[in-house]
């Protein structure tokens, strides 16, 4: 089963048309524009960009909770749309930032986690529980936790459930949104420990997405920075930490504020104009904000340029 | 240096929570002190009692609470009432708890000073658009007579400190104000409080969870587990030598850019802040602590690890050196 990525997209384009006020026209927003890339089984690819830029737009397109206005997903190799249901829930599962939106809250803890099972439909009782029981385990839960609800549970512990019920049907693909935004640090770490660990026991793929620049580097091994619905660049994330080469990417991890004192708050050079996806500027949608812009930047977009580094889209890179 | 807000064993219980158990903190003038830990161990509690703000049912006891040298821990609300917004104003993480939806901006702004001051109208407006351009809006008349709803959260945000000026305040306390805003906007909004504290001698509050801003921001830290203030030093020395097993534990929770060993777990803190009940005794972080000892559920010293740096531990200051030679 060499060769398929685990995740494929291939000029994948979402609009939504969003209502500004009760007479004003609706509006066409693009929050995902022309994006293609390819993960492949077994790595982690990372994606970064402010609010808005369109990163959960994506993970919902990948799983399939989402139709694309145009282009494809493809998911170890087969192509989303029309994919049956479940045969879909066993190859990708979601791990969401809110750990208790997405949980039902008067449900206990062990049948929150054998819901995709019943899902199947062809699951017998003795083997759900079997599953029921791994699943806990792998993520850390006690079978006493297994009998509450989530309302009975720490942040971090409903995040293990959540977890635990995207592992329950041995998926090969994780996709996780902001899965520890919501978190303290210090149980933010348990969690990405624990996420860093399931990857190489069970040899996941994982889309991550976060809009912090540090969590990403710790588990991801490319990075794709997407910016109004498009990605402007995706390295290997070594390269990228060490060498970004779009200037968005640059201003992104010049804003990172990082635990050394004694350095004061960087002027990252953005100015204060905010970018709109449901106006996005022609030429290079960074220009209104980008710091060293020249003349052409205003007019012409960048096209994509793919080289043995990544890619990046900017004329000056 | 004169202390601006000197709050002495501050102690907060609502309902069956002791939320603040004996907290000291002080701010001086033109001092950024902040104020951090993770969430549910009292910063928000602490920042409320200095304002007189306390959610319905909360009991306050402190040995004193002076603004600007004056005891206003027996102050009652109308007294409080002028204090705030005018010589101590508040910011707050969600921008739409300090601004109302049914007003522009304009209004809620002029409103402050007409309120505390009596400005006329028309010298109020003057002043909100010089505010608006301070905090580095660019189309202050456009956005005095927009509503908060047409504005971004980066925007609100500046609104809101711009807001929070209007009177010249001596003390500002910030609760968490970038913690629901992207990196950049943070960035920018940091750099902003920093110079309008440089250039106006504000004394600082602010409250965050995110080491990364205190160790850019701050002069002060004082670190808050369960209830208490567990360190308190400047900031340079409370990064280059914490002593608190809870501060040292969450300076290696941070991932760090640039530092990050992809592949290497981060170290973590096992099991979360407990919630605490009045007539809790002993050290609060003892079950999640690898040093705890016998000693840990009695009495807990405060102890002088150098000048203007304080641990509550029964560790010696210096411990993690020992270990580590
Ligand atoms: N169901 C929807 N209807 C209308 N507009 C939508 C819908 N979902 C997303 N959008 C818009 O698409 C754009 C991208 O949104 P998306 O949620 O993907 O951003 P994001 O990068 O995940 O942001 P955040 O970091 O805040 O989670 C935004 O402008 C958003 O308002
Ligand atoms: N309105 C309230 N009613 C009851 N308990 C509260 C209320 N607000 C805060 N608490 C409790 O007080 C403690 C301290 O809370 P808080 O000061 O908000 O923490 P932080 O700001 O550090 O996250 C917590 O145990 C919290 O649950
Ligand atoms: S194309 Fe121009 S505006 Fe866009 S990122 Fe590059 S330099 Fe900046
Ligand atoms: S008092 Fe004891 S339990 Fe508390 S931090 Fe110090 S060593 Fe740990
Ligand atoms: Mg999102
Ligand atoms: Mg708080």
């Amino acid at each position: 089963m060499t060769g398929a990525p685990a995740i494929e997209v291939r000029g994948l384009r979402r609009e939504f048309r969003v209502r500004q006020g009760l007479f004003a026209p609706p509006k066409q927003v693009i929050a995902v524009d022309d994006v293609s890339f390819a993960v492949p089984a077994g790595s982690v690819l990372g994606v970064v960009g402010e609010s808005g830029c369109g990163k959960s737009t994506l993970a919902r397109l990948i799983l399939g909770l989402l139709e694309p206005t145009a282009g494809d997903v493809l998911v170890d190799g087969q192509r989303l749309s029309g994919m049956d249901r479940r045969a879909r829930a066993r190859l990708i599962q979601p791990v969401f930032q809110d750990p208790f939106a997405s949980l039902n809250p008067k449900r206990r803890v062990r049948d929150i986690v054998a819901m995709p099972l019943l899902a199947q439909g062809s699951i017998g009782r003795a083997e759900m529980d079997r599953r029921v029981d791994e699943a806990l385990d792998r993520v850390g839960l006690s079978i006493h936790q297994g009998t509450r609800v989530p309302a009975q549970l720490s942040g971090g512990q409903r995040q293990r459930v959540a977890i635990a019920r995207a592992l329950v049907l041995r998926p090969r693909i994780v996709v996780c949104d902001e899965p520890t935004s919501a978190l303290d640090v210090s149980v933010q770490a348990q969690i990405l420990n624990l996420l860093a660990e399931l990857r190489t026991d069970l040899g996941l793929t994982y889309l991550f997405i976060s809009h912090n620049l540090a969590v990403v580097e710790h588990i991801a091994s490319e990075v794709a920075v997407m910016y109004l619905g498009r990605i402007v660049e995706r390295t290997e994330s070594e390269s990228l930490f060490a060498a970004p080469r779009h200037p968005y990417t640059r201003a992104l991890l010049a804003s990172v504020l990082t635990p050394e004192p004694g350095l004061g708050v960087p002027d990252v050079g953005l100015g204060d104009i905010m970018p709109d996806p449901a106006n996005i500027p022609p030429g290079c949608r960074f220009h209104p904000r980008c710091p060293v812009a020249i003349g052409i930047c205003s007019t012409e977009a960048p096209k994509p340029a793919h080289g043995a580094a990544g890619l990046v889209e900017c004329h000056l890179a | 240096m004169t202390a601006l807000l000197e709050v002495r064993d501050l102690r907060v219980t609502i309902g069956s929570t002791a939320a603040v158990r004996g907290a000291s903190i002080t701010v001086n003038k033109g001092e950024t002190h902040c104020l951090v830990g993770e969430s549910g161990c009292g910063k928000s509690i602490s920042a409320l009692s200095v304002m007189g703000l306390l959610p319905r049912g909360s009991k306050r006891e402190t040995t004193a609470l002076r603004f600007a040298g004056e005891e206003i821990g027996t102050y009652g609300e109308k007294q409080m009432e002028r204090l705030r917004g005018d010589r101590m104003a508040m910011i707050f993480q969600e921008p739409m708890t300090s601004l109302n939806p049914a007003y522009t901006v304009g209004s809620q702004m002029t409103e402050v000073l007409r309120r505390h001051r009596g400005t006329p109208r028309a010298q109020a407006v003057d002043r909100a658009a010089e505010l608006l351009a301070l905090v580095g809006i660019t189309a202050p008349g456009l956005r005095l007579g927009q509503f908060p709803h047409q504005l971004s959260g980066g925007l609100r945000q500046r609104v809101m400190i711009a807001m929070a000026l209007m009177c010249d305040p001596e003390l500002l306390i910030a609760d968490e104000p970038t913690t629901a805003l992207d990196v950049t906007v943070q960035a920018q909004i940091l750099r902003l409080l920093a110079t309008l504290q440089k250039d106006l001698g504000l004394g600082i509050l602010l409250i965050t969870h995110d080491l990364g801003v205190v160790a850019r921001i701050a002069d002060r830290v004082s670190v808050m587990y369960a209830g208490e203030v567990v360190e308190s030093a400047p900031t340079a020395a409370l990064f280059a030598d914490p002593e608190h097993p809870y501060t040292r534990g969450l300076l290696t929770c941070v991932p760090v850019p640039g530092k990050v060993k992809r592949g290497e777990p981060l170290g973590s803190i096992p099991g979360v802040v407990p919630r605490v009940t009045p007539g809790f005794t002993g050290c609060g972080f003892r079950d999640r602590c690898s040093q705890a000892h016998a000693a840990c559920a009695g009495t807990i010293p405060r102890q002088a690890v150098a000048d203007g740096h304080e641990l509550l531990c029964t560790l010696s200051p210096g411990w993690g050196r020992q270990a580590a030679a």
